[in-house]
Formats: structure tokens, C-alpha cells, sequence
């Protein structure tokens, strides 16, 4: 590590310099003890031309070097080497580096979503798993570039952390740690409170036009008739005017302009999933409140699409690894060590469920089937056994429908769509559920159908419950007023006691939960003092 | 950069020390994984703070997983969807250490807990056995100090070499480069090392609660001990009407009966020190533990004479803790207390019970010494 790296070649497409160009971001300090030794980068040169070679399409990426402490460091802040000050990361550095001191885990890699892409290989890695390390990353590069849902994500988010943590450093010094942290507690509380959707639909218009653009369209809309602001139809002559407005119609949109006024005047005008931007539009915050509290928004929103993808993520830089390991980079001679690094990744325990596993099956399965043609309405109406065994069209179309799919869909889709009753066999997928009798885990199916629904719930909403606010200014007296769309499963009570605690906390003023417990429809409400829960009627 | 993550970490271990953020304390949980330490298996535990959220109960979440099974079989513990590597360490069955922290943690909460302050060693404070000698001989340094006789030296040896010295008329002058002044050198420090002598009294009146009681704080004090010295001895002496040293096992295990005379105790302590540890090298901790019923006030007499006039002026400290027994009297104490009411190289505690043991090590490293 001692000889610097060859400077006068720069491997095209890669902005592994000297002397980082982007020298403001710091990475882990301008410390030539992170570079590439020239083995190593002479690695990922070729491994990159194997990557460009079956079609892989990434940002530049810089790899750094970090020895298993700074990597379990960088990997406590997610992945950034600095993010703003707080506990949790400690409490998750406590755990990385408690895992890796007694050989449970090991970080090999980690990639950040970034343009130029950052990635950091642990030191005291073999070779043939820096290869795979090295394979696997720019799949990963990939697939951040590539997949749709982050298509809004903030590709300069290495600077951004480093921003955010400048102002919240500032914040802590002006009012105090304590002050700060335990409103940054609350902030997290409830940063899963945003509206996975919202990146990719435009919800509602922007605040400034909500009124403006209303009155506009009205004006546009009536016709003068005498009839306040409803929408009718050109029509020239009066004598048509009953035959192209007729009653009905009028009625109709009447109604509709009813409805309209209605909605403006109910705050939130709609259902907002996106509680933190309520929060921050409406609460009445500190300035350095706000700027908090935007904060953990933004960093939620960054984040979000990671959960959404992460099986199909973890799958495609698997296979990735695989194919360019075992199809180009891989020498006789490490074969062994890697197959026993690949096996680690990709084991089932029980009990679990391995996305890199499942992810990389599924990929693998459709490759070969769009390959062998098993897709389409002939395939899915074929019941006999034997053709569907011997199926094969020789089409080809694996590698070209793979990269469609990792294109296009997140975990949700990529399971509903290609999750196969085959496959759940073959990897003895079975659901759990809790026995109350028996105070275990018991296992409750096998069935196809089964399996498909839990996982599907599961990934739903990622897991999260779906809570909307739909009131701002419930009883008129400014309390907040949110609803939880059950759909099967109940909240966990103590713990939404607290979260509500901690909204009133943001609000200022109380808020109200409605959701249901033990089948029973329930209000939940805390003023910031006390909790109290009171009956609903059906 | 990477160095912040101490802070953070920091942070977290006083929320879950308690000491800080009272209101976390209830998200607390004291999760554990598996790991392997050599042969066996270790439970590190890994305390968690859970920050509140809205999430489903996890009473009827349930899951998918992975493995061989029919419908109706019990899957173990809290199933969860893992992560890459699929190492489980899980081993159910085996015999599984506990692993807390490291002795440094441990050494250093103990610090912090009882505000323990660092220890001064003995040669630090002690400036009359250190001396600067003048012994060296440097290129610069203040007139006053200058060698006259060997910067002479040095300009003859340069006018020879450069053939200005003429013997008929020898005229040395120096020139800069050729004076030559005297500096000092430090005595080297004597090594910050220790040795601490553990005198229990194992006679018919010493129980095993007494002797976990003086297990329990002898470990403490060793721990702390080793956090502040390079390396610590420890010594073992178990006495009764008469004194033997042992190794660690058999210090703690030993159950003898009979009569007791500390002095036998002390006496052997005595002839370790003398023949082993050299007063000016060691920094030295006897720590006797008894039940206080002496034989005699005459023996009683020989080991506060002992304290006086050979373990006083040798050693760092001198602790005295007295246990309780039913049968015990605890007089010795008393004794020890009359002769030396206040004096700052002896320590004395009570320690009635296990609950004790706490103030008890507070008495005896509090000190600093």
C-alpha cells in the first residue's frame, strides 16, 4: 500500500485519480491509506471491462479501501462516512463491530447510491473476493442508475449527508445536544410516515396553485349561464341547449363543483400519507425544527427506494457476480475459496428468508424461461406436465428480459410476477405464523397461494403500516387526526402509544389515531401528557 | 472523519448505562447474539434501543421463511428475515459463556462509576529519588554550561586536521562548531509496575459467604489494577495460626480451621516484599481481608508494630477489609483504627455484606494511590 497508485493511465470511465477531483466531499479525509494498491485496481479495471462487456450501464465509480473498523464505521452511517450526529449509529456500529469481532459477520462491500458511485472493499479480503466484491458492486451500480424507482433519488446525496450534517452540528451547538437529539428521537419516530408513492405520481398541485389554479379552472369552466360556475357544453344554438346539456348533466356537475368546494375547504383536501410534509407545512416548528425535520425527510425519501428494490438489488448483483466470476474472471485456482464465499452469501438458515438467495433465483429463473419461451398465454393455459417440463422455444430473450425487469420493477412487482409455485418448492419456502396456544412460531403452510399472499403483504407499504392523515384541524380546535387503513393486522398498541406521544410532541397539540385492535374499531389519542383510548361504533 | 463514530458510540452506551436520556430507557432491550470464542459458545449481548414507530404487532405478523417442516411445527425463537451471510451461529444445547464486555470496559466503567481517580505511581511523585545528572555532552546549550576542556579538544583536533596548528606557536582558538557544552541526562523512571498481596484469613470463622465477599472484591480490585499498570503481580497468602502463600485456586478455595494469628500473615508478606519486589521497581498493594478475631492483643501488637515500621514506608497502600462472621469479633479493627486514627497510607473497610462490596471498593481504590 505503500507505492501510489499509477497516475498517468486513468482507466476511462472511472474517476479513480490521485487526488479525488471532487476533494470537497472528503471522502474519508484525503487519505492516501484508502487508495487502491495497483493489484487491486488493476482488478477492477478488468472487472469493469467484463462488466461494460455484458451490458452493465453505471455511473463512474470510485472504490476505496477501509480496513474492517473503518468499514463497520461506514457502514453504522449506512454506507456514508459521515452523516449528523446521533446515538443510533453508535448503537449500530456497537453492533457491526460486536458481530465482527466474534465471526458472525463481515462486511465485504458497500455501495452507495451516488453519481460518481462510491464503493468501499475491506482490506484484509482475498483476492478472488475482491473479484466477486468488485462484480458485484458495479451490479449495484447498475442497478441504482437503472431502476426506475430511483429514478428521483438525489444523486449527490455524498455531498448532501455531510451537509446535513454540517447544519445539524450547528443546531446541536446553538441549542444544545440534548434539546437536539430528542427532537431528532421524534423526527424518527415517524419517518416512516411518507408516502413511498409520491416521488413518481404528482399527488396533489403545488400549495401556491392550489387556490389560484382552482379559481382559474373555474373561471374557465362556467359558462354564465346563471348557474354559478358549472361546467356546461358548447352548444350554439339555445333550442339544442337541452339536447347537449340535458338536466342529468347539469346535475352531474353540480355535484361535482359540490364536492370540489368541499374538498377545499377539508384540510388536508385529501388523505396525506406524506405526514412528515404535513408536518412540516402546518406544525408550528423552529425554524432549526423545520430544517430538522426536513432533514430526516429527505434522508427517508433517499432511502426509500433501497427498501422497495432490496431483494431484487441484492439478486442482480448476485448474479452478476456469479456470471462474470465464473465466466470470466474466475482463475482455477480460486475456485474453491470462491464457491465457499458465494455459498455464505446465498445460504438459507432456517428460519429466514435470504434475499440475495431469493432474489438470484428468481433472475435465473426468468432468464431461462424467456430464453426457452415458458411465458406468454400458451404457457400459463398448458397443464401437461411433461410439455411444460420439455418446453423450449429457443428464443433467447433471458439476458434482454432481465434487464427489462430490473428496469421497471421493485420487489412487489418482481414477486407477484415471477414468484412460482416451482420455485417455492424447490426452496421449501413455508409461512409462519404466531400460535398463541403454544406462545410460538409454528409453521402454517405450504400452499403456493399462500406463500405468495404473505410475502406479498409483507413487502407491502414495506412493511409499514398505512397511516393517513385526514383531518388538520379535527373538532376545530387545530388536533391532529390520522387514520390507520387496517388491512388484516393489528398495530403494535404499545408502541403506537409512544409514536403518538411523540407527534403530539411535532403537532404541539393532541393527536387522534383511529385503527382497529382485537377487531374492535378504536380512537387512540394523546394530548403530549396523557394517552387515551375510547371505543369507536362500528 | 471516521474517528466521530466514537462520539455516537459513546452517546449510546450512556443512554444504555442509564445515565443519560432517562426517557429511552423504557425502548431498552437486551437482545444477544451467538458468536464462538474458540471452543465455546459466547452470548454477547447487544442492547437495543428501539425508537418508537408505528409498526404492526409483531404477535400476529408472522412471516416466510425457509426449511424442512410440516404444517404445525414449532419454528425456533424469533424468526426474522436475515440478511446475506448466512452464518447462524445459533448452537442450541451448547454451554454458552457469557461475554459482557472486555475487562478494559469493565475496568473503565468501574472508574467511572465510583469517580475513581487515576493512580499516581509511586516513582512520579517522588522527585527526590529522581536527579538529572550532567553526564552528557551536547553541541548547544547555554554558556554556563559550557565544557572548556573538551571544546579545546575539538578546535586542536580540527587545526590539525586542517594544518593550521603550529607547534612553535599553538594558539587554539574555537570556533562555533567546535564548542562543546554539558546537559543532562533523566534517570530513567522506575517502571510503573505493581503488585498487589492478597492476605485472607482462613480460619475456622471465615464461611463461604465471607470467602465469596473476598472473592468478589479482590477481583475488582485486580481488574482495576490492571487497567492502570503495565503488568500487575498478584500474590496469594492464606493464613490461619500460621501463614502460607498459594496459588489463586486454592486462595479461594481453601477451607482450613484453627486458631488465627494475622501476625503470621504479615510476617510472610514481609519476607515476599523483602526478597522479591525492590521498593524503588514496585509499586505495592497488600490487601488483607479477615474476620478480625485475632488470637491475641500481643499478636495483635506485632502486626500494627509490622504496619508501622515496615509496611508504612514500603508499600502504596495498605488495605484492611473486615468481613463479618458470627463468629468473629471484629476487633482487630478496632485495634487498627486506635493506633492509626487517620493515616494516609491505610485503608479500612467493613464490608458486612455482598451489598457492602461496592463501598468497600470505593474505600479502597477512591484514594488515587
Amino acid at each position: 500500500m505503500d507505492t501510489p497508485p499509477d497516475t498517468t493511465r486513468t482507466p476511462e470511465g472511472t474517476t479513480a485519480h490521485r487526488r479525488n477531483p471532487h476533494a470537497s466531499l472528503t471522502v474519508i479525509g484525503n487519505d492516501r491509506r484508502h487508495e487502491l494498491p495497483p493489484e487491486i485496481q488493476a482488478l477492477v479495471e478488468e472487472i469493469r471491462e467484463y462488466a461494460i462487456e455484458f451490458g452493465l450501464d453505471f455511473f463512474p465509480t470510485i472504490f476505496e479501501m477501509l480496513d474492517y473498523d473503518e468499514i463497520n464505521q461506514v457502514a453504522a452511517r449506512g454506507g456514508f462516512p459521515v452523516r449528523y450526529p446521533h446515538w443510533r449509529f453508535g448503537m449500530s456500529y456497537d453492533e457491526l463491530s460486536k458481530g465482527y469481532t466474534y465471526g458472525l459477520q463481515k462486511i465485504y462491500e458497500m455501495v452507495i447510491n451516488n453519481d460518481p458511485c462510491y464503493a468501499y472493499l475491506l482490506k484484509c479480503n482475498e483476492i478472488t473476493d475482491q473479484k466477486l466484491v468488485i462484480g458485484h458492486v458495479y451490479a449495484h451500480c447498475d442497478f441504482f442508475k437503472n431502476n426506475m424507482w430511483f429514478a428521483h433519488t438525489n444523486r449527490k446525496m455524498l455531498d448532501q449527508m455531510a451537509n446535513h450534517a454540517t447544519r445539524v452540528r450547528r443546531y446541536i451547538e446553538r441549542f444544545g445536544l440534548e434539546r437536539v437529539e430528542r427532537f431528532i428521537d421524534a423526527c424518527l419516530s415517524v419517518e416512516n410516515l411518507i408516502d413511498y408513492y409520491a416521488p413518481h405520481i404528482k399527488r396533489h398541485p403545488d400549495k401556491d396553485d392550489r387556490f389560484t389554479g382552482r379559481e382559474a379552472e373555474s373561471e374557465t369552466r362556467s359558462q354564465g349561464d346563471g348557474v354559478n360556475g358549472v361546467y356546461k357544453l358548447r352548444s350554439n344554438r339555445r333550442y339544442m341547449d337541452k339536447y347537449i346539456n340535458p338536466p342529468e348533466f347539469i346535475e352531474e356537475q353540480r355535484r361535482k363543483l359540490r364536492e370540489e368546494r368541499e374538498k377545499a375547504r377539508r384540510f388536508p383536501p385529501e388523505p396525506q400519507r406524506d405526514v412528515l410534509q404535513f408536518l412540516l407545512d402546518h406544525a408550528p416548528l423552529e425554524p432549526w425544527e423545520y430544517d430538522v425535520l426536513s432533514i430526516i425527510r429527505d434522508e427517508a425519501y433517499y432511502f426509500a427506494p433501497q427498501a422497495q428494490t432490496k431483494i431484487m438489488n441484492e439478486g442482480w448483483a448476485t448474479y452478476w457476480h456469479t456470471t462474470i466470476m465464473t465466466q470470466r474472471a474466475l482463475k482455477d485456482s480460486e475456485v474453491i475459496d470462491y464457491a465457499d464465499h458465494h455459498s455464505g452469501t446465498v445460504a438459507m438458515s432456517p428460519g429466514r428468508l435470504n434475499p440475495y438467495k431469493i432474489g438470484l433465483e428468481l433472475f435465473k429463473n426468468i432468464e431461462e424461461r424467456w430464453n426457452k419461451g415458458q411465458f406468454g398465454k400458451e404457457w400459463e393455459e398448458c397443464d401437461d406436465l411433461q410439455a411444460r417440463r420439455n418446453w423450449d422455444r429457443k428464443l433467447g430473450l433471458g439476458r434482454q428480459k432481465i434487464f427489462e425487469v430490473r428496469r421497471i420493477y421493485n420487489d412487489v412487482m418482481f414477486l407477484d410476477e415471477f414468484l412460482t409455485e416451482d420455485f417455492c418448492i424447490e426452496n421449501k419456502l413455508f409461512v409462519y405464523d404466531y400460535d398463541r396456544r403454544t406462545g410460538q412460531y409454528v409453521i402454517s403452510s405450504r400452499k403456493f397461494g399462500d406463500i405468495k399472499k404473505r410475502l406479498l403483504a409483507m413487502l407491502t407499504n414495506f412493511g409499514n403500516p398505512v397511516i393517513e392523515i385526514v383531518n388538520g384541524n379535527h373538532e376545530n380546535r387545530g388536533e391532529l387526526y390520522l387514520v390507520h387503513r387496517h388491512e388484516g393486522v393489528d398495530l403494535q398498541v404499545d408502541y403506537s402509544i409512544e409514536t403518538l406521544k411523540n407527534l403530539a410532541f411535532l403537532w404541539r397539540r393532541p393527536v387522534n389515531l383511529e385503527t382497529v385492535i382485537d377487531s374492535r374499531p378504536v380512537l387512540m389519542r394523546h394530548d403530549g401528557k396523557e394517552f387515551k383510548s375510547t371505543p369507536m361504533k362500528q | 472523519m471516521i474517528l466521530d463514530i466514537e462520539q455516537d458510540v459513546n452517546r449510546f452506551k450512556h443512554i444504555v448505562r442509564g445515565k443519560i436520556r432517562k426517557d429511552l430507557k423504557k425502548f431498552m432491550s437486551k437482545g444477544e447474539m451467538l458468536g464462538r470464542k474458540g471452543r465455546n459458545v459466547v452470548s454477547i449481548p447487544l442492547p437495543q434501543i428501539d425508537i418508537p414507530r408505528f409498526k404492526f404487532g409483531s404477535q400476529q405478523a408472522g412471516g416466510v421463511a425457509q426449511g424442512d417442516g410440516e404444517e404445525g411445527t414449532p419454528i425456533g425463537g424469533e424468526p426474522g428475515d436475515g440478511t446475506g451471510s448466512g452464518e447462524a451461529g445459533n448452537a442450541p444445547g451448547e454451554h454458552v459463556l457469557e461475554v459482557e464486555l472486555t475487562l478494559e470496559e469493565l475496568a473503565q466503567i468501574l472508574g467511572e462509576e465510583l469517580g475513581l481517580p487515576r493512580i499516581q505511581p509511586k516513582g512520579h511523585s517522588n522527585v527526590v529519588a529522581e536527579k538529572d545528572r550532567y553526564t552528557g555532552i551536547s553541541r548547544v546549550g547555554p554558556e554556563s554550561l559550557r565544557h572548556f576542556k573538551l571544546t579545546y579538544r575539538e578546535a586542536l583536533k580540527r587545526q590539525i586536521a586542517s594544518g593550521t596548528y603550529d607547534p612553535a606557536r599553538p594558539v587554539v582558538i574555537p570556533i562555533k562548531e567546535d564548542r562543546r557544552y554539558r546537559s543532562w541526562k533523566s534517570k530513567p523512571r522506575p517502571e510503573r509496575n505493581a503488585v498487589v498481596i492478597y492476605m485472607m484469613d482462613v480460619s475456622g470463622s471465615m464461611g463461604e459467604v465471607q470467602k465469596e465477599i473476598v472473592r468478589t472484591t479482590s477481583f475488582w480490585i485486580d481488574t482495576w489494577l490492571r487497567s492502570q499498570y503495565n503488568g500487575v503481580e498478584t500474590r496469594y497468602i492464606i493464613h490461619d495460626a500460621a501463614a502460607r502463600e498459594v496459588d489463586r485456586d486454592t486462595f479461594y478455595r481453601t477451607r482450613e480451621s484453627g486458631g488465627t494469628l494475622i501476625s503470621s500473615a504479615y510476617k510472610l508478606c514481609q519476607k515476599i516484599i523483602d526478597e522479591e519486589y525492590d521498593v524503588a521497581d514496585w509499586n505495592i498493594y497488600p490487601y488483607h481481608f479477615s474476620d478480625g478475631d485475632n488470637w491475641s492483643s500481643a499478636d495483635t501488637r506485632d502486626c500494627l508494630d509490622l504496619l508501622e515500621k515496615f509496611f508504612f514506608p514500603r508499600v502504596n497502600v495498605f488495605s484492611y477489609g473486615q468481613v463479618e462472621s458470627e463468629y468473629g469479633s471484629g476487633q482487630f479493627l478496632k485495634d487498627i483504627l486506635e493506633k492509626f486514627p487517620s493515616h494516609d497510607q491505610l485503608l479500612t473497610c467493613k464490608i458486612e455484606d455482598k451489598e457492602h462490596i461496592y463501598d468497600a471498593i470505593k474505600v479502597f481504590l477512591g484514594t488515587g494511590k
